[in-house]
């Protein structure tokens, strides 16, 4: 592009977001901080004005926070203008248009997608849309939950031991209900952390009362004469009685909107080049439409240039405001979106946080504390090089270990450290079979082609 | 050499009531070693990343040469080292201990509540001047406000400064590289923790029987997931809490005001703007903080900082002061800015041993400066620089003298 | 006021729940729990509670007139690295 296009384009050009989140948000005032002076257009599916996830499944179901007051600070100004309530529904990409749901259609010079991803529903439609039957992504869901749960049900059950299902394990015993937790896998958090630090996991959650069955797939959601639910039945033939079910079977990318756009979009996100520009489905990069948050899949040259899609906080920030920079740069101005990824849960009490990617680990040595203490540092290992790190309350060490990351340090780690603990020795990290969905893994490795295959999740059943 | 050394002009006195040109230098050489002497590592981000390195240890143990009080031993001394000189898990044990009768999540009010507290101390310093004209303000506020505030919250009666003065004087000038060389100063050091830890004592014994809203009564009769500390322990814990409750934020006080009269403008607006506060006294943590260097810490391992190998039990200095004005990393470092948008700094240090009474001493500096600015009518300084104590590690005037036309 | 917490930068150095205890909590020994919304009369204590992070992890608007210059959010850590 010429300087002078440039120059129009920051001048007066069109900016349309789709996706009015944290990624939304932080573009718009990334663009507006480094001066875009043109037309910006907010859209997004949900009738609010940006909020933030993460507290909805902890100081929310804590009672610490109202579900409907996590909206997300403006770092400025942004003179946008929003269009809430209304999906996307289609993108025309040579006369560079959105299609949204109210028949309106908005034309941009360039678009940010940034649409993130929605909870995967139960898999029984009819049972899905029983009473007491929930989902925990959005503040609507939140609310729903929050009041079920301080009516004081009898049993909540919950599908799914990834962090957000534990994060709602946790909230429960805090209010002293009882609660079923049931997972495909050996252990909670396996996905995400392997059988090492799942084993962990399972601790904490048993001794804290939850009632933790691993191996066990549920198989029907069984409903009253009014509509409600009142039991849960598992592929080990249990029945278990329960007035809420949360389903937290991880998420889906909220993609559908893009089929037949001729984007390189599909189940596994929208591939981008690594300064955020989507591809298309040929595998040519888009110098109009660029992608960020939850929705992305770009390569990361840490990580073998795989594609990596990552639903974490931290990276939606860091990815929206690359691209943000990059929309309204030329050439040599543009930045790669390199961030480190970097993710945190709590639960019971406990401060859980990683860097880098975990289940790449083929090995995990803890170099700090102690599993059995549950205040430790676990290292993973990847072809001869530390791939990832995992604190459990020791979070203020974990910079160390993501600059060891970052230097492709060797691993095993062969230098003492503070506090290493006879139990520090290499051993398989332990994750399941890649090629077997989990729950909300939060990292995926998609391969290389920026043109996605369709792959379609089957749960298992019996 | 023909020029004096990096190290002596550190700790030299002459260069105390303005070190900066030193550390500016001293940069320039990001892991300084003088023949036997220590590593100094000077550069934020360098600082920074050994705050958080676990091959990096504040055991004395691990020191390949040990100083004169280091190997003597709980034996010699009677009192095991505080966790401040602890690594892992038993820093993080003690240190959680403590924490439950001072802060989040056990008593998160503790400090909340002290607030009106520390105000009324204050104002009544404040008052305490009267018709004066002229003070001093270390003797009238700067060192009076955070004694009386540690000793209420330790339970130590205030009335028995006079006596534990004279036992911290000496500790703290053991913490002074400077004199650290002579053996003599080590030993009074030494005997005068067993003095303070049998004094304490005291106090302690009675806790026990009659706990009190304290934190001695909390810290004897702690009984957490984590047990109870020993009494040695306790009296370890105790000794480190009195003397770093009140000989850091004496300094924070007294740098503070000094800078603000130096800087008129910010001394006006804090004036009017009780707000600014926060950021003023975040930006003097930068600026001109209290503990100016740490040189406890050495390594479990050799490492390796900026190309230089640092061997296995080297002793190694971390230069916050020099760190915090780093232009690697601050915008116009030796310019004093509370209004840069960038605040952190390494004044409470990081990591694991990152200042255990920062809120307390936050607290106190904002409420001190703010009134300070408030009260005192067209203050202005009668000597700068005004005479500095001699420690080089916390560093602050010994005495500041200031005029002023009344009191508001 | 509107505030969130960068929780991957966030240490737990329980500054902001010593500092403004009725907004922010420690849940355990290092996990941070907060209300997103602080009430009007938090003001203070949450200007207090911003500055003082000793990893700037909170952004928060609304904190106009407490010694702010600008817009009033809290700004990003610059680094000149």
């Amino acid at each position: 592009m010429s300087a002078d296009h440039l120059g129009q384009l920051r001048r007066e050009g069109r900016i349309v977001i789709v996706g009015a989140s944290l990624a939304g948000l932080r573009a718009a005032e990334t663009l507006r901080a480094e001066g875009f002076a043109g037309e910006l257009t907010l859209i997004g599916d949900e009738p609010y004005e940006p909020y933030d996830r993460p507290p909805l499944s902890k100081s929310v179901l804590l009672g610490k926070a109202s579900p409907h007051r996590t909206d997300l600070p403006h770092r400025r100004e942004i003179d946008a203008k929003w269009r809430l309530g209304v999906a996307a529904t289609g993108l025309d990409l040579s006369a560079k248009r959105v299609r949204l749901a109210d028949g309106d259609e908005v034309e941009y010079d360039r678009l940010l997608i940034a649409t993130g991803v929605r909870a995967r529903p139960w898999f029984k439609e009819d049972e899905a849309r029983l009473d007491g039957v929930c989902l925990l992504r959005t503040r609507d869901d939140a609310d729903d939950l929050y009041q079920r749960l301080k009516a004081g049900p009898r049993r909540v059950f919950i599908i799914g031991a990834g962090f957000a299902g534990s994060e709602v394990a946790s909230a429960c015993r805090e209010m002293g209900i009882p609660v079923t937790v049931a997972e495909r896998a050996g252990a909670p958090l396996v996905g995400a952390l392997g059988g090492v630090i799942g084993a962990v996991a399972t601790g904490l959650q048993t001794e804290n009362g939850v009632d933790l069955r691993t191996h066990v797939t549920v198989t029907g959601l069984e409903g009253d004469a009014t509509g409600r639910v009142r039991a849960v039945h598992l592929s080990d033939e249990s029945v278990v009685e329960a007035d809420v079910v949360v389903v937290s079977l991880g998420s889906m990318r909220n993609t559908e909107w893009l089929n037949g756009s001729g984007l390189g979009a599909g189940p596994r996100g929208i591939a981008c080049d690594a300064g955020c520009r989507a591809f298309d489905f040929r595998g040519i990069v888009t110098d109009d439409v660029f992608v960020a948050g939850d929705v992305a899949r770009s390569p990361h040259a840490l990580f073998g240039y795989q594609f990596l899609s990552l639903e974490h906080w931290g990276n939606a920030v860091a990815q929206a405001q690359t691209a943000a920079h990059n929309m309204i740069c030329d050439g040599a101005d543009r930045r790669p979106h390199l961030w480190m990824p970097a993710f945190w849960s709590s639960m019971f009490g406990v401060n859980i946080k990683s860097v880098g990617v975990p289940p790449m680990g083929e090995q995990i040595m803890i170099t700090q504390g102690s599993l059995a203490e549950r205040r430790f540092v676990g290292v993973y290992g990847y072809k001869g090089r530390i791939i990832a790190a995992v604190s459990f309350d020791n979070t203020r060490w974990l910079e160390f270990y993501q600059r060891q990351i970052e230097r492709g340090a060797p691993f095993p780690v062969e230098f003492p450290t503070v506090d290493r603990r006879p139990e520090g020795r290499p051993v398989d990290a332990d994750f399941p079979d890649p090629s077997l969905p989990t729950h909300g893994p939060m990292i995926t490795l998609s391969g290389y082609s920026p043109a996605d295959q369709q792959l379609v999740f089957h749960p298992a059943r019996h | 050499m023909t020029h004096p050394s990096m190290l002596r002009r550190i700790t030299d006195f002459a260069n105390r009531a303005n070190p900066y040109p030193v550390y500016e230098e001293l940069r320039k050489t990001p892991v300084l070693h003088e023949e036997d002497g220590p590593f100094v590592i000077s550069s934020y981000y360098d600082i920074e990343a050994l705050l958080h390195d676990p091959r990096i240890s504040s055991d004395a143990v691990n020191l390949v040469d040990p100083g004169e009080d280091e190997v003597s031993g709980p034996e010699a001394t009677g009192l095991p080292p505080s966790f401040i000189r602890l690594d892992p898990p038993e820093h993080d044990r003690l240190r959680r201990i403590a924490n439950s009768s001072f802060g989040p999540p056990h008593r998160p009010r503790r400090i909340e509540n002290m607030r009106g507290e520390l105000a009324e101390i204050v104002s009544g310093l404040i008052d305490g001047l009267g018709d004066a004209r002229e003070i001093d303000l270390v003797d009238e506020v700067a060192y009076p406000f955070p004694v009386t505030v540690i000793c209420r919250l330790l339970g130590v009666p205030r009335e028995d400064e006079p006596r534990f003065r004279a036992w911290v004087d000496p500790i703290v000038a053991g913490l002074d590289p400077d004199t650290r060389t002579s053996a003599d100063s080590e030993r009074t050091a030494q005997e005068a923790r067993l003095q303070l830890g049998m004094y304490l004592n005291g106090l302690v014994e009675q806790r026990a029987k009659e706990p009190r809203d304290d934190m001695l009564s909390d810290l004897v009769n702690s009984q957490g997931p984590d047990g109870a500390m020993t009494t040695m322990e306790v009296l370890s814990t105790s000794v480190l809490l009195l003397i770093a409750g009140h000989e850091t934020t004496v300094n924070l006080i007294t740098n503070g005001m000094l800078t603000l009269l130096r800087h008129p403008e910010y001394l006006r607006r804090l004036r009017e703007d009780p707000g600014l506060s926060p950021k003023i006294v975040e930006e003097l943590l930068r600026y001109e903080p209290p503990v100016q260097l740490l040189p406890q810490r050495t390594c479990i391992t050799d490492i390796e900082v900026r190309g230089v190998t640092i061997p296995k039990g080297s002793r190694i200095w971390l230069a916050l002061a020099a760190g915090n004005r780093d232009p690697e990393r601050f915008q116009d470092p030796d310019r004093f800015d509370p209004d840069r948008g960038d605040l952190q700094h390494l004044g409470f240090g990081s990591g694991i041993h990152s200042c255990f009474g920062a809120p307390l001493a936050r607290l106190e500096a904002q409420i001190a400066l703010s009134e300070l600015a408030r009260r005192l009518e067209n203050p202005r300084l009668v000597e700068d620089p005004p005479p500095y104590r001699q420690n080089a590690v916390l560093r602050g005037p010994r005495h500041l003298k200031i005029a002023f036309d009344g009191l508001r | 006021m509107r505030l969130v917490v960068d929780l991957n930068k966030c240490q737990g150095y329980a500054q902001c729940a010593f500092l403004a205890p009725d907004v922010f909590a420690m849940h355990g020994e290092e996990s941070l729990i907060y209300n997103p919304h602080a009430p009007e009369e938090q003001r203070e204590r949450l200007a207090r509670a911003v500055a003082a992070c000793p990893v700037q992890a909170i952004t928060a608007d609304g904190l106009e007139g407490l010694g702010e210059r600008g817009t009033g959010s809290a700004q990003e850590a610059h680094d000149v690295r």
